[in-house]
Order: C-alpha cells, then sequence, then structure tokens
C-alpha cells in the first residue's frame, strides 16, 4: 500500500467503518443508560422537575465560583480545551466540506490561520491539563490507564491535523491520512470511552436538575 | 435488617441502579472537582475523600452487569470482580468519610447527582454487612423502641408534663381531627425541650389545633441515614398510619434535616405511593402563619448572629428563604457566612455521621471548615434549624475551645411572641 492507497483507504472503507461505529455506539450506550429507567415519583413536587432539568443542563456550564477558585485550572484549561475543539471541528474549511459530504449542508468557517493558533492554544491547553493530571494530587489518585487513553485519542487529531497543515512531514497525503486515521481512532472508541460524557451529559445533568427541581432546588 | 451477606450486599448495588446512576457514571471524567466541594477532602487535603472515588464499588457493579464493554472487560479478565475485602475498605470512606450533605452534587460539572449515588450505595453497604456499629444499633433501637436514641413514651410523657407545667398550656396527645401532626426528634426530647415549649406557645398565638400521636412521635428515620429501605419504610409507615388515623391535614418534620428528608422527599417513595396529607418543615409553616399575618413578635434579637443552614434543607430540600424570613422578624443584626444557603457546609454530623462513635475524630477535623465560617463573621450567636446540627457543633465549639451560644430558630422567635393579650 502506498501513499495515496493509505489515503484512498482512511478516506473510504476506514471512514465508513468509524462512522458505523460512532453512530451505532453512541445509540447503543444511550439505549445501555435509559432503558434502565427509574422508579417513579410519589412525593408531591415543590418545583417542576422538568423545568429544573432544563435549568441545571444550562447553568451548570458555569461553574459555582466558590470552586472555580479551588480550581481555577482545571476549569480554565477545561473551557479552552472544549471550545477550541468545537471551533477547530465545526469551522475549519476542510472539515466543514467533510460535514457537507456527510449532512448535505454546510456553513462558513473562519480564516485558517486564526483556526492554526486556535488549534495551537487547545493543545498547550490539552498538555497543561495532563500535566495536571499527572501532578495534582487527587487527579494522580484518582487516574486511570483510560483517563490516559482519553487524552491520547483526543490530543492525536490536534497535533496530526496541524502537522499537515504545516506540511512538517513529507509526503501530505501521508500526514493527511495519518490525520484523518487519528480521528477515525477517536470516533471508533468515542462511545466506549469517558468522550461519551458529550452526550451522556446531557442525561446526568437533567436528572440531577430534575431531581433538584422537583423539590424546588435550583442546582 | 435480614442476615448479612456478600452476595445479598452485591444484590442489593445491582437494584439501586437506574437510569439516572448509569448516566452519572458513563458521564465522570475524572476531573476532581467534586473533592473540591467534599469538606472531608478540603479539610483532610487526602485524595481519597473524592466523592467520585466513594463509588468505587458501585460503580464497578454498574460496569459489570449493565454495560457490555464491562461484561467483555470481565470476560477478557480485564477487571476485578467486586470483593468483600474492597467493601470493608470503603466503609470508612462512604460513611465516616460523607455527611449526604450533596454539596458534590451541585458543582459537578457534567451534572452528577453523587449523593443520590451515595444515599443508594449505602444500601448494598448495609446488606453486604458493612455498616458501622453505631448506625445498626441506632436503626435496631428505631425498630423495637420507636426511636433511635431508645426514648420511649414515657420519657415523652415526662417531658410534655414538663412543658405543660411550665407554661400553662396544654400539649395535646393523640387528638382526632387536629390540623397538624407534630413530629420531633430524639435529639429534642432528650436535650432541647424548649422546642416542644415553643410549638406549644406559637400554636397558641396563632390559633391552630396540632396533636402529638403517641404512636409515631419520633421524627427521625435512621433508615435513611445507613441506608436501609425496609427499616426506613417501617418508621415511615408507623407516621403515616397515625396522621392518617388522626385525619390531620399536615405532618410537621422538626428541627431536623434528614428527619425532613426522610419524610417529606423519601417517604412517598419507600411507601409507594403519595400521602394523603401534607408534609412541612417546621420552618414552613411558621413562614406561613407569618405570611398570613398570624405569627406576631415583640422586639428584636440584638446580638450579631448568623444562621446555619442544614444540608438536608436547603440543598437536599429547598427550604431556603423561609428561615431568613423568620429571622428578619426578630433579628436586627443577622449576616450570612461566606458560603450559605444551597451551598452551605456542613457541620460535619449529617447523614447518621453523628451516631457513629469511631468517626469522632474526623468529624472534630472537618468542623474546621465551619469553624473559620464562624470566625470570618465575629458573631456572638448561632441559629440553625437542626438539633442534629446543634449538637455536632456545640461539640465541635468546644473542641475547638470556642464560646458561642447556638440557639434553634423556633425556640428563639416563640421568645419573641407578642403575648396573646397585646395581640387581641
Amino acid at each position: 500500500m502506498n501513499y495515496i492507497e493509505f489515503l484512498l483507504w482512511v478516506r473510504g472503507p476506514a471512514f465508513q467503518i468509524a462512522i458505523a461505529v460512532l453512530v451505532f455506539g453512541i445509540s447503543f450506550r444511550l439505549l445501555e443508560i435509559l432503558l434502565l429507567g427509574r422508579s417513579p415519583e410519589y412525593a408531591a413536587p415543590r418545583g417542576s422537575a422538568v423545568w429544573g432539568g432544563f435549568r441545571t443542563l444550562l447553568t451548570r456550564t458555569l461553574s459555582e465560583e466558590s470552586i472555580f477558585r479551588r480550581a481555577p485550572l482545571v476549569i480554565i484549561a477545561g473551557y479552552v480545551f472544549h471550545l477550541g475543539l468545537f471551533i477547530v471541528i465545526l469551522l475549519l474549511v476542510p472539515h466543514i466540506l467533510v460535514f457537507k459530504d456527510l449532512l448535505g449542508f454546510s456553513w462558513s468557517g473562519l480564516p485558517t490561520p486564526l483556526i492554526d493558533a486556535i488549534a495551537v492554544i487547545t493543545l498547550l491547553a490539552l498538555f497543561i491539563l495532563l500535566i495536571n493530571r499527572i501532578k495534582h494530587p487527587v487527579l494522580r489518585f484518582l487516574s486511570t490507564s483510560a483517563d490516559y487513553f482519553a487524552w491520547v485519542i483526543t490530543f492525536l487529531p490536534l497535533l496530526t491535523g496541524y502537522m499537515a497543515y504545516h506540511h512538517m512531514v513529507n509526503p501530505y497525503p501521508f500526514i493527511l491520512g495519518l490525520h484523518i486515521l487519528s480521528v477515525e481512532i477517536l470516533m471508533i472508541f468515542f462511545p466506549f470511552t469517558k468522550l461519551m460524557h458529550a452526550f451522556t451529559l446531557v442525561i446526568a445533568r437533567w436528572y440531577n436538575g430534575a431531581n433538584a427541581g422537583h423539590k424546588g432546588v435550583q442546582a | 435488617m435480614s442476615v448479612a451477606t456478600f452476595e445479598r450486599g452485591y444484590n442489593a448495588f445491582k437494584e439501586q441502579i437506574d437510569a439516572p446512576i448509569a448516566s452519572f457514571f458513563s458521564s465522570c471524567v475524572r476531573c476532581g472537582i467534586c473533592a473540591e466541594a467534599c469538606l472531608f477532602f478540603t479539610e483532610t487535603g487526602d485524595p481519597k475523600y473524592t466523592p467520585i472515588y466513594k463509588l468505587e464499588p458501585l460503580r464497578k457493579v454498574w460496569e459489570q452487569e449493565y454495560t457490555l464493554l464491562g461484561k467483555f472487560k470481565a470476560l477478557f479478565g480485564l477487571t476485578s470482580k467486586l470483593t468483600d475485602a474492597e467493601l470493608a475498605e470503603w466503609k470508612e470512606l462512604v460513611y465516616n468519610g460523607c455527611t449526604l450533605c450533596g454539596r458534590c452534587s451541585m458543582v459537578c460539572p457534567v451534572g452528577n447527582d453523587l449523593v443520590y449515588m451515595i444515599r443508594r450505595a449505602r444500601e448494598g453497604m448495609v446488606a453486604a454487612g458493612h455498616a458501622p456499629e453505631g448506625l445498626i444499633n441506632a436503626s435496631k433501637r428505631a425498630i423495637t423502641t420507636g426511636s433511635p436514641m431508645g426514648i420511649k413514651l414515657p420519657a415523652l410523657q415526662a417531658q410534655i408534663n414538663h412543658v405543660e407545667k411550665d407554661t400553662g398550656l396544654k400539649i395535646p396527645v393523640d387528638e382526632v381531627g387536629a390540623e397538624y401532626l407534630v413530629l420531633l426528634s430524639s435529639m429534642e426530647i432528650i436535650n432541647f425541650p424548649e422546642y416542644l415549649e415553643a410549638i406549644a406557645k406559637i400554636m397558641q398565638q396563632v390559633g391552630k389545633t396540632w396533636t402529638i400521636a403517641s404512636a409515631a412521635f419520633e421524627a427521625t428515620n435512621s433508615g435513611i441515614q445507613i441506608g436501609a429501605a425496609d427499616i426506613a419504610k417501617e418508621l415511615v409507615n408507623r407516621v403515616v398510619t397515625a396522621a392518617e388515623k388522626l385525619q390531620v391535614k399536615t405532618v410537621i418534620s422538626p428541627e431536623c434535616g434528614h428527619a425532613y428528608t426522610a419524610i417529606r422527599w423519601e417517604g412517598p417513595n419507600l411507601i409507594g405511593r403519595p400521602f394523603t396529607f401534607e408534609v412541612k418543615h417546621i420552618l414552613e409553616v411558621l413562614d406561613e402563619f407569618r405570611e398570613q399575618g398570624q405569627l406576631k413578635t415583640l422586639g428584636f434579637e440584638s446580638a450579631r448572629l448568623t444562621f446555619h443552614d442544614p444540608c438536608q434543607l436547603v440543598r437536599r430540600g429547598g427550604v431556603v428563604e423561609q428561615p431568613r424570613h423568620l429571622l428578619k422578624m426578630v433579628a436586627s443584626n443577622f449576616v450570612e457566612m461566606s458560603d450559605h444557603g444551597k451551598m452551605n457546609w456542613c457541620c460535619g454530623g449529617g447523614g447518621g455521621h453523628s451516631a457513629i462513635e469511631e468517626a469522632h475524630e474526623i468529624r472534630t477535623q472537618v468542623f474546621q471548615r465551619k469553624k473559620n465560617q464562624l470566625e470570618e463573621l465575629q458573631v456572638e450567636k448561632l441559629v440553625t434549624a437542626c438539633a442534629n446540627c446543634r449538637i455536632v457543633m456545640e461539640e465541635g465549639l468546644e473542641s475547638y475551645e470556642m464560646q458561642l451560644p447556638i440557639v434553634g430558630l423556633t425556640e428563639m422567635l416563640a421568645k419573641h411572641l407578642a403575648t396573646s393579650n397585646e395581640n387581641n
């Protein structure tokens, strides 16, 4: 397999497999959670569970002030890398073309040099979070190999994308192929790692907010 | 409680896992933020007190029983099965290292309701025989004598006689058709008779009918604290039966945090049907009296004072504004703690913690948080609405040689009641 064949394979069959695993995996995991159900609630409500659920879904995006003061680094670097990922994934013009192929519609992107700078900041934020995970007593204690694995498969697509854009590895089809492959690895493992939180946090926040809302507490 | 075995414990863990718990474990990214909300971590600096870590046994059961990936992992020997030794080790974290205060549930970025899980994990711990002695004994006493502290009806009767003599007011017992059924906590019967006296005076002023039920005067529910739904249900049933027999409109939960959670929020779910009466915390009832202009007070406390929010009333109960409205009626120099209301710090003795003797040392250690909050304010008096918080804080203050009187809010209001003559 030469570089061109490799690129064609990752853009073709491998991409199809990755999409299939991602979509089926996410659906399966969500069903695995939701089908467990929960017991009925008989206590007379003080407030609305539904409203509480939606409320927490939104408000939990912001940090409680006293908690922010205790853990500013995790929270700031956390925001930076999440926002950075969203921007790079959704607003880089070549990515939008991929989405257009898949979804049939598109949107306008940001200038590539700007995305480039954001990618660097995102890589830095992720790197800082990795160092923090290794150094911070609580994070070091809590972390398992799965946490480091999730970090690696999130970091690699950004790194290879950056290297491809700057032609840091030759030939170009090879590094582009590696970039696409790293994304496919991310897609395949996404449903089976903590990355799944991107979807399940909607359910988690909703249940938490609904539990609190029912009691008239703003969680 | 039936005979505890590891197998029963394992099955109890399995039974407790529902969609919320599965969504919580699926969402955890190990960010460590929950540790920053937990006074057992902030005051000891020991990472083992990180709330999500306390749930490791429950997480293992969830992963291996309810996820395909976990089943695969188990098949290929990539994960270890939960063991009895592990549960024995986690007993200290789940009980001595947690007061069910629920602060962690308020801060988790992905929205995990951690205390919901710990409450449920305790069901597994009890069934496996890994609950603390102090709590097991309290639960046994609650079932056999009616009270976790072993207080029987004659003790209450003696207090009733005493209060009747002091106030000249009648304390109604088993009065059918009264509007309110008043529950008490053991702690109040033994240590704080002022509460019953206050209720009698206030009810007299507002002109409401009320009663105590001889068959169900105890509000404390040890079953909830230890995590034994069968015991919790039995204790709730006693109150429900009495309330229905006496045909009361409202059951009043006393100045106790967990008693309120037990009867108001968990109660109907434990017996599997809605109540035919309302359940209110005494502060809710008093605030209604205030709103309707029935509660009339005279004079103000001039001392600089603050209010300690019991966790089960604010974060887990939704009673936040009522104590503030009531305090404004009788306190001219009321100040708030740095974290108050739904983000207040626990006294360190909730969730049955105060009944665990061997946890006394860590309870004193984590009390530093409350001590710092109080020192920041330089107050002369501390008001609260939970007899358990009150005892725990009294002990804490004593350990740190701090002089600060603590009073119950109901009792403070009763002291400022405009007498019925002036009222008319």
